[in-house]
């Protein structure tokens, strides 16, 4: 179970890929790669227990914290912006 | 005996997890709009990532993983929503807002709706030959 487990994370983040490249606006390039990022948590959890190495789950929580302060900080910076120019749209 | 009850639940559990993630994938790759999109990804992130450390929680039994593997779920539990939000009102303060709902007040407010007593009156005005 736990290698269709990886196969399944690894199909959702080719998919969550997709969306990034094909994304028409800027949010939904950010929505795919806050869903990459969150995959990548799991797939690294799922590798400890399959490969036998539980050490590995610090890494998973360094890479939780480090992708929701990356997301935030993005959106931050896109939030009164126009997705496509960059010149500052007033609200 | 315990031992594969706590097997064939964990299997259970990711298998879960991976199908609510597939097709929030299939979803986010599918639907036609922004927010629906966020839809998709949003509500099935939080329940496979549930589905998936709950899962491998059951095989880690009582250990140091598993006390990691609490602190992640936490984690991903209280950023996902958060992550979710911020990128719903950036996206509604950029070019891609949604247009604004009609309330029923807006709706209501050329046409006065038909009342009980105005159709009464409208009647006796309409017979008053008859009595």
């Amino acid at each position: 179970m736990l290698a269709a487990t990886i196969i399944a994370l690894l199909v959702v983040m080719a998919m969550a890929l997709i969306r990034a490249l094909l994304g028409p606006s800027v949010y939904d390039r950010i929505l795919a790669v806050n869903v990459f990022g969150t995959k990548t948590v799991l797939l690294i959890a799922v590798i400890c227990f399959t490969f036998g190495k539980p050490e590995f789950l610090d890494i998973a929580l360094v890479y939780a914290l480090i992708n929701f302060v990356s997301v935030i900080g993005v959106l931050r910076y896109f939030e009164f912006r126009s997705g496509s120019g960059g010149e500052v749209m007033d609200d | 005996m315990i031992e594969q009850v706590v097997w064939l639940l964990s299997g259970c559990a990711l298998a879960l997890g991976c199908f609510f993630m597939l097709s929030g994938a299939v979803g986010l790759l599918r639907f036609p709009d922004f927010y629906t999109r966020m839809h998709a990804a949003g509500v099935t992130d939080t329940l496979a990532t549930f589905l998936i450390l709950g899962g491998l929680m059951l095989l880690a039994g009582w250990s140091l993983a598993l006390f990691k593997l609490g602190m992640i779920l936490l984690f991903l539990f209280f950023t996902g929503p958060v992550a979710s939000h911020a990128l719903a009102r950036a996206a509604q303060h950029s070019e891609w807002k949604l247009p604004a709902l009609k309330t029923r007040g807006e709706q209501g407010g050329a046409t006065e709706p038909p009342t009980a007593a105005a159709d009464v009156a409208e009647a006796d005005a309409l017979n008053t030959d008859r009595v």
